[in-house]
């Protein structure tokens, strides 16, 4: 039963092919098996799980069920989950149990979801490898030397090896799509202000996003439906009905018209995933789309404005972690100064502390405007050079990430390098717009993303878009041989 | 551009972080390589653009009505605190 789709999960349950109880265990079994193999959770909510499933199989014996009652999810452990350690993959918060749902938490709970466990990533979502987490890499299911992408590399992973069938992830610079692209999944980043933000542990204001790793489309399109909508208490979710993402999904493409991103085609790109990417683009064009060439000029500047608005505002939503009301405190400290210091210097990472550092200088005294007010201006640029695309055509398409997953550790002592994983990516979180990635093929036995984006609130579109695709090729079912079997030994 | 090592310390204090003797070089080499990386956007024109603070133009910072909207709930709360007293958070004392 883990190779089924969560479309799939929700007929075979009404079919009473199997209860929830039963695919509960099924997954908490594959959860435990895989955890050496893939160290893709930090926390597994076995006993948790096993009483939401009691509870979905008694409202669909009951007739009370809703359509995503019974469905298994994982969380990323970037979401505060009521008396569960939620810890962001860091030693600050490795004693931090919530006192309170995050909203995505608690609508999804309220949709009588199962909750298997939080997934790795890594620290305070900075990564693009899982390399940054306090637990641990997390490995790729595909080859256990390479990374699955980060940030969110335990959701990607979990359901690429079918231990969980979707689960939670965020992205402010590609932490969904990229590390979806590195394992074969799906992965949709919605607007800025789409889904609550309440309860998520802020990395980049104005650019975090929650969203979803599945494996397909459609899938998404079914839980991001119960999952996205107005929240008072994020004072950046945006006040605009959701619509119906399943209604609209079988409509056909005849019409669309499809941007190449020139800039992504220029330089840095692995010839081999040209060729896969330009192979899916064909797909498009025999569904009935026209692909035509756009220029976002701006858009190569955006690794570097993002390297100063991301740093900026992680710098300032870091200062809470003092060592005084909950997370991480250092023994002995001789006086405040010492405490803030040490609790911070001591329960925070490399990367983390880089970034908080790269902020804290861009933003000093003297360097404000040469840095930050001169990012938010090329930021401008950017949102201008997408604003003018979507005059001109219905979605943009590209490559997710320039090449397959990489080795662990193979990047991991140049910050830099590794920042550039994440160029095809940035530019959605810079301006707020819609982007998924969907795997469209293989390139030295390892799975390729195709990434498509779309102006502001067009996630229907996306997900239709990306529907069209899985209907007529098979790429987001494959999966890796070692987690074939249902059973894993 | 190249910062030093008393840059990488000014920086470090005003981020409140204890940097051991090692990590300073570490710091050093990596975030001269980034302010390099950055200082490509001298090159963007952006004269006459306004700055973008966040993706949603117009948006207009919500109020609510002053009310009481929160239940107190301290001792949940300080249960993930290090050290609580008499409902308060403890620190090193800070006036002599």
């Amino acid at each position: 039963m883990h190779t089924f789709t969560l479309a799939e999960l929700a007929k075979k349950l009404r079919a009473k092919e199997f209860s929830v109880t039963e695919l509960t265990r099924a997954l908490l079994a594959r959860v435990e098996a895989s955890q050496p193999r893939l160290n893709a959770f930090i926390t597994v909510t076995a006993e948790s799980a096993l009483a939401q499933a009691k509870a979905a199989d008694r409202a669909l014996a009951d007739g009370k069920a809703g359509p995503l009652t019974g469905l298994p999810l994982a969380h990323k452990d970037i979401f505060c989950t009521s008396g569960v350690k939620t810890s962001c993959g860091s030693k600050m918060l490795d004693n931090f149990v919530s006192p309170y749902d995050a909203t995505v938490v608690e609508k999804l709970n309220a949709a009588g979801m199962v909750t298997l466990g939080k997934t790795n990533m890594d620290e305070f979502a900075m990564g693009s490898s899982n390399e940054t987490s306090w637990y641990g890499p997390v490995k790729n299911p595909w080859n256990p030397k390479l990374v699955p992408g980060g940030s969110s590399g335990g959701s990607a992973a979990a359901v690429a090896a079918r231990v969980a069938p979707i689960a939670t992830a965020t992205d402010t610079g590609g932490s969904i799509r990229q590390p979806a692209s590195l394992c074969g999944v799906t992965g949709i980043k919605p607007t800025y202000g789409r889904v609550s933000r309440f309860g998520m542990i802020a990395f980049a204001s104005s650019l975090d996003q929650g969203g979803l790793i599945s494996i397909t489309a459609e899938d998404a399109a079914m839980v991001l439906g119960a999952m996205a909508g107005f929240d008072t208490r994020d004072s950046t979710s945006v006040d605009t009905p959701v619509p119906n993402y399943v209604a609209e999904l079988d409509k056909p493409l005849t019409g669309l018209k499809i941007g190449l991103i020139k800039e992504f085609f220029d330089t840095g790109l692995d010839a081999d995933v040209e060729k896969c990417i330009r192979e899916a683009l064909g797909v498009y064009e025999k569904l009935g789309a026209t692909l035509v060439e756009v220029k976002l000029p701006a858009l190569p500047l955006s690794v570097p404005t993002y390297y100063v608005v991301a740093p900026a505002e992680c710098s300032s939503n870091l200062a809470r972690f003092d060592g005084v009301r909950y997370g991480y405190r250092c023994q002995d400290p001789k006086d405040l100064m010492d405490l803030y210091k040490r609790s911070r210097g001591e329960g925070f990472g490399a990367e983390v502390k880089r970034r908080i550092m790269t902020g804290t200088y861009v933003l000093s005294a003297g360097y404000y405007d040469a840095y930050y007010l001169k990012a938010q201006r090329v930021r401008q640029l950017i949102n201008q050079d997408f604003k003018r695309a979507f005059g001109e055509v219905d979605v943009l398409m590209g490559p997710t990430a320039p090449d397959v997953a990489f080795e662990i550790g193979a990047k991991s002592s140049d910050p830099i390098q590794m920042y550039l994983n994440d160029i095809y990516t940035i530019g959605a979180n810079l301006a707020g717009v819609p982007a998924m990635s969907i795997p469209c093929g293989f390139v030295r036995d390892l799975p390729v993303g195709l990434q498509i984006c779309g102006p502001h609130f067009a996630e229907a579109k996306l997900f239709n878009v990306a529907h069209a695709f899985q209907k007529e090729t098979d790429w987001h079912r494959r999966l890796p041989a070692d987690f074939a079997k249902e059973v894993l030994s | 551009m190249s910062l030093n090592r008393d840059q990488i310390n000014s920086i470090a204090h005003l981020a409140r972080l204890s940097l051991t003797d090692a990590e300073v070089p570490v710091y050093q080499d990596s975030l001269s390589k980034i302010v390099d990386l950055v200082g490509q956007l001298d090159a963007a024109q952006t004269a006459g653009i306004e700055p973008m603070a966040h993706p949603l133009p117009g948006l207009a910072q919500r109020l609510r009505p002053d009310t009481v909207t929160e239940k107190d709930q301290h001792e949940l709360f300080q249960r993930n605190a290090p050290q609580v007293e008499a409902a308060l958070y403890l620190v090193p004392k800070v006036i002599e």
